[in-house]
């Protein structure tokens, strides 16, 4: 855990009195709607369908026993006793009232955690790895980096009112676990003749205008990361568009522009920054690292612990990372249970993973962005204790990877701006694939949800995409395949997803899904051939002759559900 | 009316003479167009025209960084207290907020934060 110097509480507790100050001239009608719109949306909160939203940030991830508690709190005392964790790492709550976000920032901040710039034109909750300091093929550490980042990014003077949002994403390892290619800025750990540093991706993102990353530098020394970064964000802030908001991200700009000459206009502006006081040095870095907790690690048995099941075995197999440090591993503990919201916890739950993480992994745990938790230092011979804990509590799905392991956003149940429900779909479709050994057959394979075209559910890097559309008042879905987040294989980049063909209402969704599975089954070589690799190999053209066959048959009036439901 | 602050005070201000030169910057200008007027103007404008263009504040470090603009700079548009403290960080030292704002309470807006991150 980072723990925070007296800078960094002073910084929260001032932010708490501002907002106190900025809600209450809101209300006493000294600010307009719009004006604290703006400021409400850099302290995470939302005005939603039903209520209003809180986003609570989980810097990179990371989250202790302590916050967690806190947490469970919170959600019980301001709200309705659960939270759901989002894509981004951070914590949601749905039902808080607007006139106490005040009081339950202060509560925040009495454990160093905030809402800090969780949304609002700023740069957002900088995230990482979720295996970070730990993965077997960690390059370096990003934990120290993405920490910097989010100082460097906290209250900055000149990029508080952007364009649009700003998405960082860290890699520190040799896959990318970070989906940097669709970030605004993507980082990935570099070592090059010794030399640490990061090779910088721009202009990736999801949403309406789904694009992959572009490298616009190869190797970036790690002194200069923040004078580079301070010269992305002034050539974005100054030309990135304003006019529409569907334009305005740095992905836009990049487009139109094109990389050389964007990539022009940063050198030219780094050439003025680069070595200024923004340089980063040795002393820098230690003062973030010193402040880190680390696990200390005893020297447990690394050979494999002697307990077996067929319950335990299917969760070691899915739930259970390996670790670089012999006789450890990290643990997801799955929120993907079928008939839970994906992402969802109650304040009881988060009580007991609380615990859990005393017990097993210091005390630390992490938020993954596929909506999931980790414990990311377990003790192996103690994995049978902790598997049994954790299926009593209903966390222990053996599903990581698999089918039902459904990211989705919190879709038109509760969201603004959603055209259509996202979990009701991850519901019906884990539903239909019930069947354990039938998902271990299926293997590895994501399915992305996203209630809209903002793409909060990353449904255009899901093997399987599905995207909740609009038409006349009705929820309809498109279903797109083929798309990744990270590299699925060695020099196979992150790719988005193509789109299938018309869409489908709500019921037939699971067909569909089911479908394209019986498609992949049929046409896989061996069970090594993922779903992904065949449609690769193949293209998406066998899949959607499997899919819209016989559509033709289908009766004139085909079921179709009404928008609200 | 507008209000306008100076050297963290408020303050009333007697037009300026015809004759003294206030170069006003738009947040589409490019500051390096002004760089050879910069030493003879009485002020300069940087013009925030909603409430959430941020672009004045690129431009605010870069004409006192690069182009060494030392005289007044202030920032003029749809501004409140909520900005001062930003603007000033980015070079600013003058500062017009929108009309409303209450002028025993706006100062404040200068201490909100007793630290930053950025060097």
């Amino acid at each position: 855990m980072y723990i925070y110097d007296d800078i960094d509480q002073r910084m929260v507790d001032e932010r708490v009195a501002q907002f106190r100050d900025q809600t209450r001239r809101f209300l006493d009608g000294k600010l307009s709607e719009d004006e604290f719109r703006a400021l409400r949306l850099r302290n995470g909160l939302y005005i939603q369908r039903y209520a209003p939203m809180l986003r609570i940030a989980i810097p990179y991830g990371l989250l202790s026993s302590r916050q967690l508690r806190k947490l469970a709190e919170i959600a019980r005392r301001y709200d309705r006793g659960y939270g759901h964790f989002s894509t981004r790492q951070n914590l949601q709550l749905n039902w808080p009232k607007l006139e106490e976000v005040p009081e339950i920032l202060a509560e925040l901040a009495t454990v160093q955690m905030h809402a800090i710039q969780t949304s609002g034109n700023c740069v957002r909750n900088v995230t990482t790895d979720h295996f970070a300091g730990i993965a077997p093929d960690e390059i370096f550490d990003s934990f120290v980096w993405c920490e910097l980042i989010r100082q460097w990014s906290t209250f900055n003077a000149e990029f508080s009112y952007l364009p649009r949002k700003f998405k960082i994403a860290v890699n520190g390892a040799l896959n990318d676990r970070a989906a940097t290619y669709v970030h605004d800025i993507g980082l990935h750990a570099v070592e090059r003749d010794g030399e640490t540093g990061f090779k910088v991706i721009v202009g990736g993102g999801l949403g309406r205008t789904p694009l992959v990353g572009q490298v616009i530098r190869e190797f970036l020394p790690w002194q200069h990361l923040l004078t580079y970064l301070d010269a992305i964000l002034r050539v974005y802030n100054r030309f990135g568009r304003r006019d529409n908001i569907h334009k305005a991200r740095i992905k836009i700009l990049l487009k139109e522009w094109g990389l050389p000459r964007f990539q022009e206009a940063v050198e030219a502006e780094w050439t003025h920054l680069k070595g200024g006081p923004a340089t980063l040095q040795a002393e820098d870095i230690e003062r973030v690292e010193t402040r880190f907790t680390r696990p200390v690690y005893e020297k447990p048995d690394p050979r494999p612990v002697p307990y077996s099941s067929p319950a335990f075995d299917a969760w070691r197999k899915r739930n259970v990372h390996p670790h670089k440090v012999a006789g450890y591993c990290a643990v997801t503990l799955s929120l993907k249970k079928t008939g839970v919201p994906p992402g969802d916890v109650t304040s009881e739950q988060m009580e007991a993973i609380a615990r859990l993480t005393e017990l097993y992994s210091f005390g630390e745990l992490r938020v993954s962005h596929e909506q999931n938790l980790i414990l990311a230092d377990v003790r192996q011979d103690e994995l049978p204790d902790l598997w049994r804990e954790a299926k009593a509590l209903g966390l222990a799905t053996p599903n990581v990877g698999l089918l039902t392991n459904i990211i989705a956003c919190p879709g038109g149940d509760f969201c603004a701006l959603a055209n259509a429900k996202s979990i009701p779909v991850a519901q019906a479709i884990q539903e239909r694939f019930g069947d354990l050994d039938y998902l271990h057959d299926i293997g590895e394979i994501d399915i992305n949800i996203s209630g809209c075209m903002n793409a909060c559910g990353h449904h255009h890097v899901g093997h399987i995409g599905i995207l909740g559309v609009d038409k006349h008042g009705e929820e309809w879905y498109q279903v797109e395949i083929g798309g990744n987040q990270g590299e699925v294989r060695p020099g196979v980049k992150a790719g988005l997803g193509k789109v299938l063909g018309p869409s489908f209402a709500r019921v037939e969704v699971p067909d569909v899904v089911e479908k394209l599975i019986e498609c992949y089954l049929e046409r896989r070589d061996s069970d090594a051939e993922r779903f992904i690799d065949v449609v690769h190999r193949l293209g998406v053209e066998p899949f959607k002759e499997k899919v819209y066959a016989n559509a033709h048959q289908r009766p004139a009036g085909r079921s179709r559900e009404p928008a609200v439901a | 009316m507008p209000m306008l602050i100076k050297g963290r005070q408020v303050v009333a201000e007697n037009p300026p003479s015809p004759e003294a030169a206030v170069l006003r910057i738009e947040p589409t200008d490019d500051p390096a167009a002004f760089a050879d007027r910069l030493a003879g103007a009485a002020r300069v404008e940087v013009h925030f025209p909603k409430f959430g263009d941020g672009r004045g504040f690129s431009l605010g470090r870069l004409l006192r960084e690069r182009y060494g603009y030392n005289g007044e700079l202030r920032a003029v548009g749809h501004l409140t207290r909520d900005h001062l403290l930003y603007l000033e960080r980015c070079g600013f030292d003058a500062f017009e907020l929108r009309a409303g704002e209450d002028a025993s309470e706006a100062l404040a807006g200068f201490e909100v934060f007793s630290a930053r991150y950025q060097r």
